[in-house]
Parts: C-alpha cells; sequence; structure tokens
C-alpha cells in the first residue's frame, strides 16, 4: 500500500484506494456483525442462556436480520429536534471512526497508511466522536439524551488524558510514534512485548480504553437504569444504526492498537513459531481483548459518574505519569 | 452568558428502573436532584373496593396480585385474619405447608430483588442468576398449586393442595443447593470494589426516621431496629423454629444489603428445620363452615412479608363478604420516605436508592 502513497494521485490510484477502503469497511462491517453475535452468545453463555440461536444455523445471521430490520425501519425525526444536528451527529459520529482504522498495522507489510504520528492520529479523530455524542444528545431535545451526551464529553475528556499518558512509556521504549516502529521494537519471545516492561502502563491503558468505549463498566452515557439509553434515545432505524456500528468499530480499534502497541502486534510469542502468519497472530491477540471486553461486561456493575472522574483524575492520571517516570528511569539505568 | 435553568425530569412510568409503572418527577440542578414527587397509581385496581363484594375465598386471588413477587404470603395475611375471627382450627400439616411455601417465597421474593437491584446498579448477569435459582422455587410452586406467580394456593382453613409426592425431599435438595449458590454470588458481587462503593452511605437515614415514617422490613432493619414479626409477635409456627433476625448498623444501601442477603440464609434455615419436622400425614383443610362468615367486629392482623410488615384489617358485619377490608401494603409505606432521601442525591442514586427500598408496584397502588 505504502508505494501507493508516494505515487502522484491518477485516477489508477485514487481507484485503488477507493476500493481498499470499501474492502475495509466491507470487514469491519463483517467484523461488527460477528463481534455482536458473539457478544450476545458469550454473555449468554456466561448467564445460562442461549443467546440468539433462531435466525440462520446457531443464529449465525441474527446481527444480519436486525441490520436488515433498522434499515428498513421508518426514519423518524422528532418534531421538536434540532433537523440539521440530529441528521448530521451519527454521520460525524461515524466517519472519524472509521477513519481511525486507516493506520493499523495488521502484519508487517498489511497497512494502509504508514503514519508517522500514529497514535496521535488516533486520538485526534477520536475525539471528533465525542463532540457526534453531545451534538446527538443535544439535538435530540430530550433530557435524557441531554445528560447522557453530557455525561459522554466529561468522560470522554477525563479519559483520554491517561489514555495518551499510558502510551507514553510505550513510546519512550521504541522512540516512535509510528505503530509499525512500536511492534517493530517489540520483536523477540513473549517477555519483549511491551505488557510486561509496562504492566502499569498496561493496565491504565485497559481501564482508560474501556472508558472511551463508553463499555460496562463505565457505561454511563448511555446507562440503560438511569437514563434509559442515554444519547441515542430519540435515535432509531438506520441512525442509531450508525451509533452502534461507530460503537463498535472503537471497539475493533482499541483491540487493534491493544494488541499493536502491549502484545507484540503480529509478532508471535516466540520466534519459533514465526512459520504462522504474523495477520494470524494479531488476530488472535486481538480476539483475546475483544473478549475480555466483552466478559467485562456480563461481570461487573456500572460506577457513578462522579466516581468515574475521580478515578480518571486522582487515580489514573497520577498512575499514568509515575509511568512515564519510571520509564524514564529505566531507560536511563538499564538502557 | 452563562445561564443555567433547573431542568424538570420525568422518571416513569414508562423506566427501566421504576420496577414497574412507578413515575417520579425530579428537578435537577446539574445532575444534583433538588426535589422530586414521587406520582403513583398506574396499577391502582381497586382490590379493596372490589373486595367488598365478593367473599373471602374469592378475595384470595386478589391477594395474589397486590405483591406479585410474593404472592404466598399476601395469600396467608388474609386468611389468617379470617382464621383469628372465626377461631378456627388449622391441622398442623396445613400449617406446617404454609410456612414451607412462604419462606420458600421470601427466598424467591429477595433473589428477584437482589436480581433487580443489581441490574438497576448495572450488572446484567446476576439478574439471570437469581431468576434461574428463583425459577426451581416457582416450578416447586407449580407442582404444589399448578400456577407461577398467582397461586391462590392458601384457603381459610388451611391449604387447597396437599404436596405431591417427593415434593418435600426436592425442597430439600433445592434448600441445600441454594446455600451454595449464595456464596456463589457473594463471590461474584458483594466484595466488588464498584459495587460496594456504589451503595456504601448511601440513601442513609436513623432509626429514628425509620419509625417515624412507619417503615419496615429490611428498611427498618438496616437502621439497626430488631424488629421481625416472625420473631416479636410470632404467627403460625415461627415460634418453634431457631433463626436469627439480621440488623444493620448504619441504616445504608450497603446495609441493607446485606440485611436480605442473610434473611435468605434463615429462611433457608427456617426451612431445614420445617422440613426436618414435617409431618408425614395429616389433613391440609381444618373444619370450616361452607360458606364462610366470620362474626360482627374488626380485627387487624400483620405478619412479615419480605417488603415488611403486611397487615389485614377486616371489618365484618357477619356477612359473607368483608363490610371492610384493608391491607397495610409495605411497598407503600416503605415508599414514602423517598423524596426525603433523595433530594441531594444525583440521578444514579435514585435509582440506587429507589431499588434499595424494595418496592412492587402492585402493591404499592393495590
Amino acid at each position: 500500500m505504502q508505494h501507493f502513497w508516494d505515487q502522484p494521485l491518477s485516477w489508477g490510484t485514487a481507484g485503488i484506494f477507493a476500493a481498499a477502503a470499501i474492502g475495509v469497511l466491507a470487514f469491519v462491517i463483517f467484523f461488527v456483525t460477528y463481534a455482536i453475535y458473539f457478544e450476545r452468545k458469550f454473555i449468554g453463555w456466561m448467564q445460562y442462556r442461549q443467546g440468539p440461536n433462531r435466525t440462520g444455523p446457531l443464529g449465525l445471521l441474527q446481527s444480519v436480520a436486525d441490520v436488515a430490520k433498522l434499515l428498513f425501519k421508518e426514519d423518524t425525526i422528532p418534531k421538536k429536534a434540532d433537523r440539521g444536528l440530529f441528521i448530521l451527529a451519527p454521520v460525524l459520529a461515524f466517519v472519524p471512526s472509521f477513519a481511525v482504522l486507516a493506520f493499523i498495522p495488521y502484519s508487517l507489510n498489511l497497512q494502509f497508511a504508514d503514519l508517522n504520528v500514529g497514535f496521535l492520529y488516533y486520538i485526534a479523530l477520536s475525539g471528533i466522536t465525542t463532540i457526534a455524542i453531545v451534538v446527538a444528545g443535544w439535538a435530540s431535545n430530550n433530557k435524557y439524551s441531554l445528560l447522557g451526551g453530557m455525561r459522554s464529553a466529561a468522560q470522554m475528556i477525563s479519559y483520554e488524558v491517561p489514555l495518551v499518558m499510558s502510551v507514553v512509556g510505550v513510546v519512550m521504549m521504541s522512540g516512535s510514534l509510528n505503530l509499525r516502529d512500536i511492534v517493530i521494537a517489540q520483536e523477540g519471545y513473549f517477555w519483549h512485548w511491551n505488557f510486561l516492561p509496562q504492566i502499569l502502563g498496561f493496565g491504565i491503558f485497559l481501564i482508560a480504553a474501556v472508558s472511551e468505549l463508553n463499555r460496562t463498566p463505565f457505561d454511563l452515557p448511555e446507562a440503560e437504569s438511569e437514563l434509559v439509553a442515554g444519547y441515542h434515545v430519540e435515535y432509531s432505524g438506520f441512525r442509531f444504526a450508525f451509533f452502534m456500528l461507530t460503537e463498535y468499530i472503537y471497539v475493533y480499534a482499541i483491540a487493534s492498537l491493544t494488541t499493536i502497541l502491549f502484545l507484540g502486534g503480529w509478532n508471535p510469542p516466540i520466534p519459533q513459531l514465526d512459520f504462522i502468519p504474523g495477520v494470524l497472530w494479531f488476530f488472535l491477540k486481538f480476539a483475546v481483548i475483544v473478549f475480555c471486553l466483552f466478559w467485562i461486561r456480563a461481570t461487573f456493575p456500572r460506577l457513578r459518574v462522579d466516581q468515574l472522574m475521580g478515578l480518571a483524575w486522582k487515580v489514573l492520571l497520577p498512575l499514568a505519569i509515575l509511568n512515564i517516570f519510571l520509564t524514564a528511569l529505566g531507560i536511563e539505568l538499564i538502557g | 452568558m452563562i445561564r443555567t435553568e433547573e431542568l424538570l425530569l420525568n422518571v416513569g412510568p414508562q423506566h427501566p428502573s421504576t420496577h414497574g409503572v412507578f413515575r417520579i418527577v425530579v428537578k435537577l440542578d446539574g445532575e444534583v436532584i433538588t426535589e422530586a414527587t414521587p406520582v403513583m397509581g398506574y396499577l391502582h385496581r381497586g382490590t379493596e373496593k372490589l373486595a367488598e363484594n365478593l367473599n373471602f375465598t374469592q378475595i384470595i386471588p386478589y391477594t395474589d396480585r397486590m405483591d406479585y413477587v410474593s404472592a404466598m404470603t399476601n395469600n396467608y395475611v388474609l386468611c389468617h385474619a379470617v382464621e383469628k375471627m372465626m377461631e378456627l382450627e388449622i391441622p398442623e400439616r396445613a400449617e406446617f405447608m404454609r410456612l414451607i411455601v412462604m419462606e420458600m417465597q421470601r427466598v424467591a421474593s429477595h433473589l428477584v430483588w437482589w436480581g433487580t437491584y443489581l441490574l438497576d446498579i448495572g450488572a446484567m448477569s446476576p439478574f439471570l442468576y437469581a431468576f434461574s435459582d428463583r425459577e426451581r422455587i416457582l416450578s416447586l410452586f407449580n407442582e404444589l398449586c399448578g400456577a407461577r406467580l398467582t397461586y391462590n394456593y392458601m384457603r381459610v382453613g388451611g391449604v387447597k393442595w396437599d404436596a405431591p409426592e417427593g415434593w418435600i425431599a426436592k425442597v430439600k435438595v433445592l434448600v441445600k443447593d441454594m446455600y451454595n449458590r449464595l456464596d456463589e454470588y457473594h463471590n461474584l458481587v458483594s466484595g466488588n470494589e464498584i459495587f460496594l462503593s456504589r451503595i456504601k452511605g448511601i440513601g442513609q437515614y436513623d432509626a429514628k426516621t425509620a419509625i417515624d415514617y412507619g417503615l419496615s422490613g429490611a428498611n427498618l432493619r438496616s437502621t439497626g431496629v430488631k424488629w421481625d414479626l416472625r420473631k416479636d409477635e410470632p404467627y403460625s409456627l415461627y415460634d418453634r423454629f431457631q433463626f436469627d433476625v439480621p440488623v444493620g448498623k448504619n441504616g445504608d444501601c450497603f446495609d441493607r444489603y446485606e440485611c436480605r442477603m442473610e434473611e435468605i440464609v434463615q429462611s433457608l434455615r427456617i426451612l431445614e428445620q420445617a422440613l426436618e419436622q414435617f409431618p408425614g400425614e395429616g389433613d391440609t383443610m381444618g373444619k370450616v363452615p361452607r360458606v364462610i362468615r366470620p362474626p360482627a367486629g374488626e380485627i387487624y392482623v400483620r405478619i412479615e412479608s419480605p417488603r415488611g410488615e403486611i397487615g389485614c384489617h377486616i371489618v365484618s358485619k357477619g356477612k359473607a363478604e368483608p363490610f371492610r377490608l384493608k391491607f397495610r401494603r409495605p411497598s407503600f409505606v416503605n415508599l414514602q420516605i423517598l423524596p426525603k432521601l433523595l433530594v441531594g442525591e444525583s440521578m444514579t442514586n435514585l435509582v440506587t436508592i429507589l431499588g434499595g427500598i424494595d418496592i412492587v408496584l402492585g402493591e404499592v397502588d393495590c
């Protein structure tokens, strides 16, 4: 992919970019469809239930049917909603979520855009989704969604700080923000992966990431038991589908990022296993992270807003800064 | 220029955490509640008025539908009141059956509370675990009387159905399993840091306030008042069994949680003893006149339902129908403290506190 970027833009290269983008989109939508299926299935098993098992063999078509239903649903916009913003919000949420996927390196050569600012690009774009959620909450002209939107803004701003800070350690160790270089720096046995030397950063990253995703135990913006559905309470049909899609694409993005930053990306746990293609290793680790996210959802109760803020600012942020300090110390002493 | 405004938020009657059709109008300053006005009556069916045109056997199914999570205790309070008025003798086996189903019902009811409370707080799985256990109890009830929720099981003078063969053994197994399940639940939930931080110190009141508001059940006991009608005014056969009355200290949501969880254990203890002493044979129905006509007069009896003190006041004019029938419903009384507790709390705590009170809307609105 990289050498196409270096060529001048012509119809040919533009076509290739478009084809690649459609390919990624198709893959991501496939992922989202089955991530939802497996989430429901896993959580079902954890709760003595079957999960979806009626639509298609083993319920495999359940999510497809759900999406089809959402697409064919009547498009309703509340009368008192701010029409323009109401329509804009799902798009504004979805576009950056999809754009962040461009820079993920699945293996040494399979990457759509090799960005030197790598991780910063993710942070910059995912911030836009926060705006979309606030916009959605505001434009719906519903008190529940307003509260949900406000919570979401507060939460995402709070958790982006420890999220970025926790990665600084990794960046210091590999000397680059470029995700490809970060993975290359982790080559070797699994104890060369960042999650062991950066165990503190790894923990902070995971907690902050779950919060970024608005998933249990940090699912306050859409806290069902208090705010009914939070910011998307007035949305239905395909607009609602876009919000769901966004949410799961971020699951995809965060799971990929965790794999890359802390679990050695496409590297096998021991170099002797490198006859198995890197992409498979990548997706194996990726699947473990996604499973953990589902697992957490089935296990934990939800935090309260003030506790959530307290955790971000009073616990995670100081720890992240401590982690930076320790990493610097480690690099200085051990080299 | 920033201008702030109070937000008037209508929670319910269709809201996931109001446990039915309860509605509460809250004034919010940011996320802090400045005023809360409960609105109830969406499930009002006029049970008490309807009862005035029904004979006592016909009223029993109506009591099922009051506190539909704990129908057996409701059955009992009515039958008990009438029996006391008519001074009827209840065969021992019937009384044992009643006690066993009431205690099973208490376990089932507390399980529903436990599951839905955790659901309110955001944990999804406990709800399903609790319901799968409750399911076993309901299946046993189903075997006993053919219904799973509204049993219509008790009659004035005894119970309608005797225990089928092997039923007692099944209950014994259930009781044994429940201990293990409770351990699992405690492992999963009770020590969870997030859960504890959500309920500790929330919705606190002291014993005096609780008594002033007429609270009963775990809502009262969580403040340290040792008041359980099964112990203090023994009815049925409760004076024959050994059990403790768990009390809290601080009167917050955490203590209420602890009390209810411990009450399940105590109910299991009662069940164990009752099943051990269960008489091998005997009648399940006492000698009752064909038409039940309590003598003219008044009576008030009260028993301990899972939610607190449920009372039944009958005014009889010597007819087959009551002249006036009044239920003291614990959910309704316990709910009165809600507006006081909510002021100054956040939206999130609204759900925690409301869930902690443990209301059943069928009983609140009656």
